[in-house]
């Protein structure tokens, strides 16, 4: 008793400097999070489940496949292109001025981008865009024609640009964990190059592979700061639905609907969150 | 990979220069874009210019850069001697302090943002009305990346041992803090600090969803009637995070190899930590 008391205690003192720590996440992400979840089953103070209901007619459920189009496509073209990416970067040498210029690119793309990206796009391939412009006066054709920048053609393509680097910086750390050893030993015993990576490098990568296009999948799924400052009206997927249904509180007659739709980007990237985080288990078995 | 074949070689410069076009292109023609005269065509720096002279967006710009100051700051505050306090006191607690700092990156920003409300009338009847309140939400955006940075610092010193001859020398813990540990993890708050002030700049999520005039949202704002000039910040805050992140990965790995050069003294044999 007296020194269960005492663990307690000591227990306690040694807790006592982390406080500021921990109230810090309480207030500033457990509280919003929770405020979330309870604001999604809890209306005018009962317990109910017609914000949750609200999810499943027309309007949402729309907005949830073009969200999951959008996010499976770029989660795979970001991860096929940006595996073959990471492997030309791995292969320059690990202090080259080049790799690390590379790497610090991808990184401001992949995590920083944001509103940027749309404005390049725009710049890029907008009305007036630089491609847009040069094309139209070599080929005589319009690429802004019909305004699919705009649309989900638009977005898959600007999500990509951020998706590729993104599997970069995930997945070099993968790629770097083969060791020459391993393709050595393989070569050593009559493989060929071909051999080499279909029977050793490919089944070794998998995981790695997999769980990073589920990371993939989760980023794009969760990005708002590209979509936003690239469709200004309507709402075709999760996040815009959720900016509307934030400024306007009477989306489908149904204010504190932006909880509900909260909640079910919680649960779809917390989902595939949980998968990632097993396949990495995996991989780190053999990336020591 | 050593012998590459000639068709191999070839083919990794084609998939080079097509990366390259891919990714360097948009970059080039936001360059291009934001310069080109619109009226009376030709050349014109006007967009540029507009950084300094359009009143909005160079307010909005004051405000990142003094949101980035101030986050910088308070995440060092917060997180640095708490990561500190659990190494060397309570380790129990290590992996709880983890999972915290990188739960942020498992919760969107947008999430966030929709919960925050009744948090932020607190914070703004204590603080009052202004953009910079923001600074406690983008540290939390900020701890998971903050986290990593200064966990590698942490755990390349003995920090026991430093902590332990400082403290056998008199030093209180605030002195043993502030300079005995942190000249000795300098890279990883350097590290922590620079992409703090990338996300940070970088943010348009909760900043416009709350109504704040931050820079990324003045840049959308102005998108709407002056396309150049957007085109301009959105080039110009890339290229300082690109610059940023650069000049971080040549002077951290410089530091690193002086750290360990310095020989962490191998720990004398355990002598029981005393108070």
């Amino acid at each position: 008793m007296s020194t269960a008391g005492k663990g307690l205690g000591r227990r306690l003192r040694e807790g006592l400097p982390l406080l500021p720590f921990l109230a810090f996440i309480v207030i500033f992400l457990l509280i919003p999070t929770v405020t979330v979840i309870f604001g999604s089953v809890y209306a005018d103070g009962a317990f109910s489940l017609a914000r949750i209901a609200a999810l499943f007619s027309e309007t949402p459920l729309a907005a949830l496949w073009k969200s999951v189009l959008l996010s499976g496509s770029t989660a795979i073209l970001g991860a096929v292109l940006g595996a073959i990416l990471a492997w030309l970067i791995v292969s320059s040498p690990r202090t080259s001025i080049f790799r690390r210029a590379v790497i610090s690119l991808c990184s401001v793309l992949a995590q920083f981008g944001g509103v940027a990206l749309a404005f390049a796009f725009l710049a890029t391939i907008g009305l007036n865009g630089v491609l847009t412009l040069w094309v139209q006066q070599h080929f005589g054709l319009n690429l802004a024609g019909s305004g699919w920048l705009y649309g989900l053609g638009g977005l898959i393509l600007v999500y990509t640009y951020f998706q590729i680097p993104l599997m970069v910086i995930v997945f070099v750390p993968a790629l770097e964990g083969l060791r020459e050893q391993w393709r050595e030993a393989a070569v050593s015993l009559g493989a060929s190059t071909w051999q080499y990576w279909r029977q050793v490098a490919f089944p070794l990568l998998t995981p790695a592979f997999l769980g990073a296009t589920l990371l993939l999948f989760a980023n794009a799924f969760a990005a708002y700061a590209t979509a936003a400052a690239l469709v200004s009206q309507g709402s075709p997927i999760v996040p815009l639905l959720i900016r509307s249904a934030l400024t306007s509180e009477v989306v489908l007659g149904q204010a504190g609907f932006a909880y509900a739709l909260a909640l079910e980007m919680i649960v779809v990237v917390a989902a595939v969150m949980i998968a990632y985080s097993a396949l990495v288990r995996r991989t780190a078995r053999w990336l020591q | 990979m050593r012998r590459v074949s000639t068709s191999g070689r070839i083919l990794r410069v084609v998939l080079v220069v097509l990366f390259g076009l891919f990714f360097l292109f948009p970059l080039y023609a936001m360059a291009d874009f934001s310069t080109r005269n619109l009226l009376r065509g030709g050349r014109t720096l006007q967009a540029w210019k507009n950084l300094v002279q359009d009143d909005a967006l160079y307010a909005a710009i004051v405000i990142s850069l003094l949101l980035a100051v101030f986050t910088v700051v308070l995440m060092l505050v917060i997180l640095v001697p708490t990561m500190i306090w659990v190494r060397l006191r309570a380790p129990w607690a290590r992996g709880m302090v983890e999972f915290l700092c990188l739960l942020s990156l498992t919760i969107p920003a947008l999430v966030i943002v929709v919960g925050l409300r009744n948090v932020y009338l607190w914070v703004t009847y204590f603080l009052g009305e202004s953009a910079l309140t923001l600074t406690f939400i983008y540290v939390v955006l900020v701890l998971p990346f903050a986290y990593r940075a200064l966990d590698g610092a942490v755990s390349a010193i003995d920090l026991r041992t430093l902590s332990e001859a400082a403290r056998s020398l008199g030093a209180g813990w605030a002195t043993t803090i502030l300079r005995v540990v942190v000249p000795n993890i300098w890279s990883g708050i350097l590290s922590a600090a620079f992409i703090s002030i990338a996300v940070v700049l970088g943010e348009y999520t909760i900043a416009s969803l709350s109504g704040y005039q931050t820079l990324q949202v003045q840049i959308v704002a102005i998108g709407k009637r002056d396309g150049p000039t957007s085109v301009a910040a959105s080039l110009a805050t890339l290229l300082f995070g690109f610059v940023l992140l650069l000049v971080l990965s040549l002077v951290t790995r410089g530091r690193r190899r002086g750290t360990l050069e310095a020989a962490v003294p191998t720990p004398a044999p355990a002598a029981q930590p005393g108070g």
